[in-house]
């Protein structure tokens, strides 16, 4: 789950890392209120989940009450690379002498924490990492533990940090593993971490992602997700409880297993084909599964034809064609759907399937071929002889 | 032979007597597995059509001397069972269990490092381990695979039973099917269990199938250069993946340019591993290099 720049900044702000002062706010009016109490100048930040925001006009400095209205009004709505702006984070503008680089994640093939850090911040920290390697000091931390103060120093110094500043980085590492620790963050980044021209060190931005799978532990973090940001069908398939991502193409993909759904996305895509969702139905697909499942996938106007991927294991493929009989009966879809089932009673499957003769439902026997015919109707091509 | 499960299996499961703890316990045993108890706290002296249940997996050990342990507990209390069961002095842990928190994976693969090396841990949020005609220990559907000299690990379920089934078609079976699961820190990996298939006589050419996210694959295609004589093949999902999303599987996911489809690979065909890009391709070069008769085109 990742958080938006102010709810990160909150969450530092909650394990003693120092961040500007600001508010998030939705609107024009309340923008300028806000900016009036924080003082000028502030900085009007665009809140979406991606990258290039500055380059995208989303992160402006206003010096007085009429330029935050000017930019609050040109920001709230764009569109940044997808994502439309809701919400702005209005701070104070910050005096910035450095910029460094501060990242906790888990380094997966060593399966320990990082502290990563650099005082070269404020850029792409992975051309740090591919030009100046020596920039780039990484440490893996025991994780039943802490991250120490002794560490933390150790770290600010082996950067090369100023040594009057060595304390304060210090203190923001300590802070930023904290975060991680105890938030059950997978990835707690900021960047650029400043120092001010009164020797100040702190976060300008915040990139925190935590676990969902640990949320059960952080009830107050439970409302801080990213959904007044993310695809309204996203969101829907999230509150269902359905593993949706939405995709840019044409052609709807439902299929068991993440794996093999990903899969079908590719041989779709090599079929010449353009995905337009991953949707994982999981295990057992009874009826109401599989119409909430179909819903999702034609909620996106842009679904031109539907594939199946079905491979029976654990799942009955005779269960997934009363599911989709069951739910064709309810939602009369309006778009041709290519059903593939292979696996546990697959024949059945499709002698079912055969039997309703539902409208425009196709039967395929191998994956390949599904993804052919799917791709065929998408264009309006037509099936020929396999429907 | 064959790798982690076999003949000489004996098996405990935690959360035996839950709904899918008891349905997979009972078919891993309808087919062959040496289930010798079941360990739920407080239910202790009761059975599941004969297994019995324990209280610990300490007890378990003192009556029944189990050698796996399979994991079927709530994401909650699944690092504790781990933990217990590799404490009690079990070799392997298969832990099908979904949802634990990255964090707590963090904190057993550390505890486990340091206090147990000796045991081993397969997933978690896996499939389990089949070695057809032999044990299967886990929720891999068993009717599609034949036993062989393909050995089969993979970070997804259903595209290992995908890619197993159309090897079946061929006329080939499997040495042992591995899932080591979709989380991001798994307790073992395609480098763990590529070593024991090399190990392995009965395997003669190994399939892996792995997917986005994190660098297990580049690592892999690595130790497969220095270390197997024995041909791999692999299969790499999410070519499409758009970055920054999590495709179902905790740990599939592209961020930050690294962990894609394309580096992957690339990574394992620069070190001269075959990658077919469809599952059925997989299946038809692993036939070929076993010699076999290529399948006919699908």
């Amino acid at each position: 789950m990742d958080l938006l720049e102010y709810q990160g900044k909150q969450l530092f702000a909650r394990h003693g890392l120092k961040v500007s002062s600001g508010e998030a706010v939705g609107s024009v009016a309340d923008a300028v209120r806000a900016a009036n109490a924080i003082g000028y100048p502030v900085v009007v930040k665009a809140q979406v989940l991606i990258g290039g925001r500055g380059k995208a006009g989303g992160v402006k400095i206003a010096r007085d009450e009429s330029e935050v209205a000017e930019h609050a009004e040109r920001i709230l709505g764009m569109d940044i690379r997808g994502h439309t702006v809701r919400t702005l984070w209005i701070e104070h503008a910050s005096d910035i002498a450095s910029e460094y680089y501060a990242a906790v994640l888990l380094d997966r093939s060593a399966k320990r924490p990082l502290v990563i850090f650099s005082v070269e911040g404020g850029v792409e920290i992975e051309e740090v990492a591919e030009h100046s390697p020596d920039k780039l000091v990484r440490r893996h931390v025991d994780p039943l533990g802490a991250l120490t103060r002794a560490e933390a120093l150790d770290i600010a110094a082996a950067a090369g940090a100023d040594e009057d500043l060595r304390e304060g980085v210090a203190d923001a590492l300590v802070a930023l593993y904290e975060v991680w620790s105890e938030e059950d963050a997978t990835l707690a980044e900021i960047n650029p971490l400043i120092v001010t021209p009164q020797r100040e060190v702190r976060a300008l931005d915040a990139k925190v992602s935590l676990d969902g799978n640990a949320l059960y532990r952080h009830p107050e973090n439970q409302g801080l997700s990213d959904r007044e940001n993310q695809d309204e069908i996203e969101r829907r398939a999230a509150e269902e409880g359905v593993q949706y991502v939405k995709l840019d193409g044409d052609i709807g993909v439902l299929g068991n297993g993440a794996g093999l759904v990903m899969s079908t996305l590719d041989v779709v895509a090599r079929a010449g084909g353009s995905p337009a969702n991953f949707l994982d139905a999981g295990g057992g697909s009874d009826a109401q599964k599989i119409r909430q499942a179909v819903e999702l996938i034609l909620a996106n106007d842009a679904v031109k034809a539907v594939l199946f991927n079905i491979f029976g294991g654990i799942t009955r493929c005779d269960e997934v064609a009363r599911g989709l009989i069951a739910a064709f009966a309810e939602i009369s879809p309006q778009v041709p759907f290519v059903v593939r089932l292979d696996g546990t009673n697959d024949r059945e499957g499709r002698r079912l399937l055969e039997e309703a003769a539902l409208p425009n439902v196709h039967t395929a026997k191998t994956m390949n071929e599904a993804a052919e015919m799917v791709v065929a109707l998408a264009a309006d091509k037509g099936v020929g002889a396999a429907a | 032979m064959s790798i982690l499960v076999d003949e000489g299996t004996r098996l405990a499961v935690a959360g035996m007597t839950g709904r899918e703890g008891s349905f997979h316990t009972l078919n891993n045993r309808r087919y062959g597995t040496n289930v010798v108890g079941g360990v739920t706290p407080g239910k202790g002296g009761q059975d599941l059509e004969g297994i019995p249940v324990f209280d610990t997996f300490e007890q378990a050990m003192r009556e029944v001397q189990p050698n796996t342990a399979m994991i079927f507990v709530p994401p909650r209390f699944a690092a504790e069972s781990i933990l217990e069961a590799a404490a009690a002095g079990v070799q392997l842990v298969i832990a099908i269990t979904e949802g634990i928190p990255a964090h707590d994976e963090l904190r057993v693969s550390y505890l486990l490092e340091r206090d147990h090396p000796a045991s081993r841990l397969i997933g978690p949020n896996c499939p389990g381990v089949l070695s057809p005609a032999k044990a299967n220990v886990g929720i891999i559907p068993a009717a599609f695979f034949k036993q062989g000299n393909v050995g089969v690990v993979s970070r997804s379920g259903t595209l290992t039973y995908q890619i197993g089934n159309e090897i079946s078609q061929a006329g080939f079976g499997c040495s042992t099917i591995v899932g080591i699961g979709g989380d991001p820190v798994p307790g073992s990996s395609f480098v763990d269990v590529l070593d024991l298939f090399q190990a392995d006589e009965q395997t003669e050419l190994v399939v892996m199938a792995g997917e986005i996210g994190g660098s297990a694959e580049e690592e892999a295609a690595d130790f497969i250069a220095e270390h197997l004589s024995k041909p791999v093949v692999a299969y790499i999902a999410g070519f499409t993946a758009p970055p920054g999303k999590q495709m179902g599987h905790a740990g599939a996911i592209v961020s930050g340019g690294s962990g894609t489809a394309a580096a992957k690979a690339r990574a394992l065909e620069s070190r001269g591993v075959r990658v077919g890009r469809t599952p059925t391709e997989v299946a038809q070069i692993a036939v070929e290099a076993l010699g076999g008769a290529p399948l006919p085109a699908s």
